[in-house]
């Protein structure tokens, strides 16, 4: 009797979202996993071009490569400022949070225009380069793939102090004192205890850093000026500017494998924290 | 632990990672105060032209207005249907939790681009059915933020969840609680403040979304970050710099205050 209230209980709150998801969500992307294999004709056309097409190959080839540099800057730069903010001194700590959570909050398209505003052809970094009399002619330093690298990296940074963050406050304080009672130096204290003792958030970070990155747009839109075109820009192409809807949603599909597979490899590594809650 | 404080080289390695992650919010204010029509740096003369065009071409001030309206009623519902799958989740323990809450987290880990093209696959498809909800409409914008801000709803509500003592929930039901009586008195005024949170990040990121949004609207639903886009992708216009300005302004300040806040708690 209880069981079954419990479980009709389960059922009838849970329903509303389930239901709502499913059909807001899951089935379109059904129709789009169709588009994929019926447009332009039916049958596997769309992926063997995929697979085949040197713009897509070459595509995804630059994709994999500015999301490799992506994840080891934002890694090693989220990895450095979260230890201050959680080892720090009082007031580090409150500067270290306000210098990650002031461009959390702020929108991605005001965040990559700040970088153009920095770094294009009349911004801050030319205009005193050229001041200084350093350079006779602006660098370029957008609309190319260091303005994405940098851009992304950025973006991401933020996304991968929080589970770098959670690893460093799970450490015990006890360890690192014990080791220095013993005579160990602090680097190596740091390098030989404290570093492996971070590993899961760093590897969780790095899989968050990468899926997000994998399927980026706006960023790499605006920062790469159609000269450093990712996959997902590359799906907003085949979707507006040279229709080719059937080619879109195999790239689609596709990146949506590869990111299943990656969350897969990050939950062996590091639950989420909204998961192991509901447990 | 004093003992283990950072030392110089791990201050000095967070300071330069500081000044990357706040140098391109600080370069959007001399930039604001050009007086060109492109972007560049004021050269001895300073203008306000570019905040008086944010107040006198009406675009910015709909725009706002429409932000704040699919915000509002879109954070709204995805807030009650999370509150509510939680609520659930927590209640019946199901024994499929892990399941369903990963179902639900689909739109948050899906790439962004793949969400975009599903949700405009579902929204032209409406359109041929109704005006009302479909592809450039209000509505259709609100439907589709649903879908993408829910799940991040869901996570901070778990969250909240996770630090209630089930032994209050216990207690309200050995003395014959109702299921509605239990979620309603009990545990709903235990996570206020998880859900509040929920509610308010719900709206940030629908104010803010874009990836989905550029690829449902076109000329009608055109919201503040729709109409930001035009204004940086399209062509550069310094008018951004002052909606940046502006935007960067309420978050510092907002950011600032809750701190202070907790300080004078603690």
């Amino acid at each position: 009797m209880q069981r079954r209230t419990r479980a009709f209980t389960g059922l009838f709150l849970t329903a509303p979202l389930l239901a709502f998801l499913l059909l807001a969500y899951v089935l379109p992307f059904l129709g789009v996993v169709r588009w994929s294999v019926t447009l332009p004709e039916p049958g596997f056309s769309q992926y063997r071009k995929l697979a085949t097409d040197p713009l897509a190959l070459a595509v995804l080839i630059r994709t994999l490569r500015i999301c490799a540099l992506v994840t080891i800057a934002a890694t090693a730069a989220a990895y450095a400022i979260a230890y201050v903010w959680v080892r720090g001194t009082p007031l580090q700590r409150r500067l270290a949070e306000l210098c990650i959570l002031i461009p959390f909050w702020i929108s991605v398209l005001t965040r990559a225009f700040g970088w153009l505003a920095l770094l294009s052809n009349r911004g801050l970094v030319n205009t005193w380069l050229q001041g200084l009399g350093v350079l006779a002619e602006p660098l370029t330093l957008v609309r190319n793939e260091f303005g994405v690298v940098v851009g992304m990296t950025h973006f991401l940074i933020p996304f991968a102090v929080f589970p770098i963050a959670s690893a460093m406050q799970a450490i015990d304080g006890r360890v690192l004192l014990a080791a220095r009672g013993l005579g160990a130096a602090r680097l190596r204290i740091f390098w030989r205890i404290f570093v492996p003792m971070t590993l899961s958030g760093i590897v969780g970070a790095a899989l968050i850093v990468f899926v997000f990155a994998l399927g980026f747009f706006v960023t790499p839109a605006i920062l790469g000026g159609g000269h450093s075109v990712m996959v997902a820009e590359l799906v907003y192409l085949h979707m507006f500017q040279s229709p080719d809807w059937g080619l879109g949603a195999a790239i689609s599909v596709a990146l949506v494998l590869v990111v299943g597979l990656l969350m897969g490899l990050l939950f062996r590594f590091a639950r989420p924290a909204g998961l192991r809650a509901s447990r | 632990m004093s003992a283990n404080r950072p030392g110089a080289a791990a201050l000095a390695t967070a300071a330069v990672v500081a000044a990357f992650l706040l140098l391109p919010l600080l370069a959007v204010v001399p930039i604001s105060f050009t007086p060109a029509r492109f972007l560049t740096m004021p050269k001895g003369s300073w203008s306000l032209i570019h905040y008086r065009e944010l107040i006198a071409n009406p675009d910015w001030g709909r725009s706002v207005l429409l932000s704040l309206r699919i915000g509002v009623v879109s954070s709204l519902i995805a807030t009650v249907l999370a509150t509510l799958f939680a609520l659930g989740i927590w209640m019946a323990r199901p024994r499929l939790s892990a399941l369903l809450v990963g179902f639900v987290l689909l739109p948050m880990i899906v790439p962004p681009i793949v969400s975009a093209m599903t949700l405009y696959f579902l929204l032209t498809g409406l359109s041929q059915l109704t005006g009302l909800v479909g592809y450039d409409t209000w509505l259709g914008v609100v439907l589709a933020h649903v879908v993408m801000i829910a799940p991040f709803a869901v996570v901070l509500i778990l969250v909240a969840l996770a630090g209630v003592d089930r032994r209050i929930d216990l207690a309200a039901r050995g003395f014959g609680a109702t299921v509605t009586q239990r979620a309603l008195r009990v545990i709903l005024p235990n996570i206020r403040f998880g859900v509040l949170m929920a509610g308010l990040l719900a709206f940030v990121l629908s104010w803010e979304e874009i990836g989905v949004t550029l690829f449902i609207t076109s000329v009608n639903a055109i919201t503040l970050p729709r109409l930001m886009w035009m204004g940086v992708h399209d062509n550069i216009d310094p008018a951004i710099a002052a909606v940046s300005v502006v935007l960067i302004a309420l978050t510092t300040i907002a950011l600032v205050g809750r701190m202070m806040l907790h300080r004078t708690q603690a």
